[in-house]
């Protein structure tokens, strides 16, 4: 074989005029490997150990959840977007249900909102604690994984003391919740809230010098953030390349505009900043929990609209009038007006966001779901090329995605 | 909101449907477009947040593309509409925002929306070559048989059983059988 031979060192200096030097390779990564997190392909061209370019390849897990949408009634969707994001389908239910309320134009009675609120920021510290144990142990930090998921347990637990299931959760339903707040259930949360921060600590100190993880993801993956922007990133991804936008901040719902708590930024935009501000976004989300608690308000936990709003179960089966409504919502489906809306709340990943275009009656005629993962990844093919192959779970860890809502 | 004077005057040629939720929509026409987002986003509207392909079928023309559009400066957010006919195409904003790119490939290949000046319009959750855009209305929830070599899925989905499934097959019984596993039909 007669190659010129080029140093080790010299690879990522080499330009295009030494093209003739050595040849180009085609790698495929996925979709089923364990850096991708699931079934994101990617096909990766190789000049050495550099990307040169790549094509990233999505759809493995399309399983046409807009076209279902347009095929059911507004709450028989619900436990179709649990499997959107399905590490925080807590959050997702409750983004969905904000939406077809806006649409409708309810207004939600406080203590239903503050519920919401705490629904949406357990979701949040499961989602980031998952993100955060996946990505150490991408970058080498096996312990980390198991740190993680013992917290991750207890908000398990909470999460099904709350809705009666672990994972695929439904808990919202158009107007309200499926039920009140159990008996010990805010109890529970204090408890979590009270330890979580000293673990929090833990695994600070495990990785924030830890000299590998440092070494693996600082300058890594660099994300000015007009680009980031430009690609449509959201959420940590965003915040840590030092834009501050949050969905929580610039267009409240929820009442989040009276919680008080910091939205975190990076400075450079790279993985180690991405890792940063999920950490520091689980601490301000404890806050939020707290001030949660605090203020839990007593009343009505369900918009009070009887032809739209599925009525309590004790009412369905001792009342003639509630037992009528509940057929009338549940075959139906909420009678919703003719218009469109778009309804983005902040989820673990990013903006979550609904389209909703109807035309009337208990059906969607088209349901847009604005996944943040989707827009998230589509920046990979920009920004992988000049990195080596070994980065590439590293940023692929950094970026947090879940297929499950990027092919929904 | 106080800067909708500022709005019309940013969109001349633009149609202001009425508002509903608080949200404002304008009605571009599609050669307009391209125009039309360049001007927004140098008025601060740096943040394209969805981009929808929407099947009216039935209405002429009969698609519709949504931008949603973000100032997050001044926390605005503002959609516009432009309508398509079939087999038309809309300009691509894939050049405005990158964000778009990924955006219309998947207006393209749920609903079929071709746009002209993109870069690399394939499809992107479907495989390449799959001849049918799901999100049609004419596209039926069961899909439709195609026959692609090498690939595994080809044949209908199998929704008998289904819970929320309405076909029109007048009995129960040919609706759900596995329902209804009795060999006699009864009304």
């Amino acid at each position: 074989m007669s190659t010129a031979t080029i140093e080790m060192g010299d690879a990522l200096a080499r330009t295009a005029e030494h093209d003739e030097v050595g040849e180009k390779l085609v790698l495929n990564i996925g979709p089923s490997h364990p850096s991708t997190h699931g079934v994101l392909r990617l096909v990766l061209e190789l000049d050495g150990e550099v990307i040169t370019k790549v094509d990233t390849d999505i759809g493995y897990l399309h399983r046409g959840d807009e076209k279902i949408a347009e095929n059911m009634t507004w709450n028989q969707f619900v436990p179709y977007t649990d499997r959107l994001d399905y590490m925080a389908p807590l959050a997702n239910n409750v983004a969905y249900a904000c939406a077809v309320e806006k649409l409708m134009g309810m207004e939600l009675p406080p203590r239903a909102r503050v519920t919401r609120v705490i629904c949406c920021e357990l979701a949040r510290i499961s989602a980031h604690l998952l993100g955060l144990g996946a990505f150490a142990m991408d970058v080498g930090a096996m312990t980390m994984f198991l740190y993680t998921f013992t917290e991750r347990e207890k908000i398990y637990n909470l999460i099904e003391l709350l809705t009666g299931a672990r994972f695929t959760t439904s808990f919202t339903r158009v107007g309200g919740q499926t039920r009140d707040l159990p008996p010990g259930f805010l109890e529970g949360v204090s408890e979590f809230c009270a330890q979580f921060p000293a673990r929090l600590d833990e695994f600070a100190n495990m990785l924030n010098r830890n000299r590998i993880f440092v070494d693996r993801t600082k300058d890594l993956g660099i994300i000015p953030a007009d680009i980031a922007l430009d690609f449509g990133l959201t959420g940590p991804n965003l915040r840590g390349s030092g834009n501050d936008y949050d969905v929580r901040r610039a267009f409240p719902y929820l009442d989040y505009e009276s919680y008080d708590f910091e939205v975190p930024v990076g400075s450079t935009g790279d993985c180690y900043d991405r890792f940063a501000v999920r950490m520091e976004e689980m601490r301000q989300s404890v806050l939020i929990l707290r001030q949660a608690i605090a203020k839990m308000p007593g009343g009505a936990w369900q918009v009070h609209d009887s032809k739209n709003v599925l009525p309590s179960k004790d009412k369905v089966l001792t009342k003639m009038e509630e037992l009528i409504h509940q057929f009338l919502v549940v075959t139906q489906g909420p009678d919703a007006p003719v218009g469109e809306i778009y309804f983005g709340a902040e989820n673990p990943k990013g903006e979550l966001g609904f389209y909703l275009n109807s035309h009337g009656g208990g059906v969607p005629h088209r349901l847009k779901i604005r996944a943040p993962s989707f827009a998230n990844l589509s920046i990979l093919n920009h920004l992988l090329p000049g990195h080596t192959v070994s980065d590439v779970p590293a940023i692929l860890g950094s970026f947090d995605f879940v297929m499950g809502e990027c092919d929904r | 909101m106080g800067s909708d004077a500022a709005t019309l005057e940013l969109l001349p040629g633009a149609e202001k449907l009425p508002d509903f939720r608080g949200e404002s929509t304008w009605v571009v026409s599609k050669e307009l477009i391209p125009e039309q987002m360049a001007a927004l986003k140098a008025k601060g509207y740096t943040y394209l947040v969805d981009l929808a392909g929407v099947d009216n079928q039935g209405v002429d023309p009969r698609f519709e593309v949504v931008y949603e559009v973000c100032d997050l400066r001044r926390k605005k957010h503002i959609r516009i509409k432009t309508k398509v006919a079939e087999g038309d195409s809309v300009p691509t904003v894939s050049h405005i925002w990158k964000t778009a790119d990924w955006h219309e490939r998947e207006a393209w290949d749920m609903v079929g929306i071709r746009f002209s000046g993109h870069p690399d319009l394939r499809r992107i959750l479907m495989w390449d070559g799959y001849p049918h855009h799901p999100l049609r209305k004419d596209f039926p929830l069961a899909g439709l048989t195609t026959e692609m070599p090498d690939i595994a899925f080809t044949a209908k989905a199998p929704l008998e059983g289904g819970p929320f499934v309405t076909s029109s097959a007048p009995y129960a019984q040919d609706r759900e059988p596995r329902a209804h596993p009795s060999e006699e039909r009864t009304l």
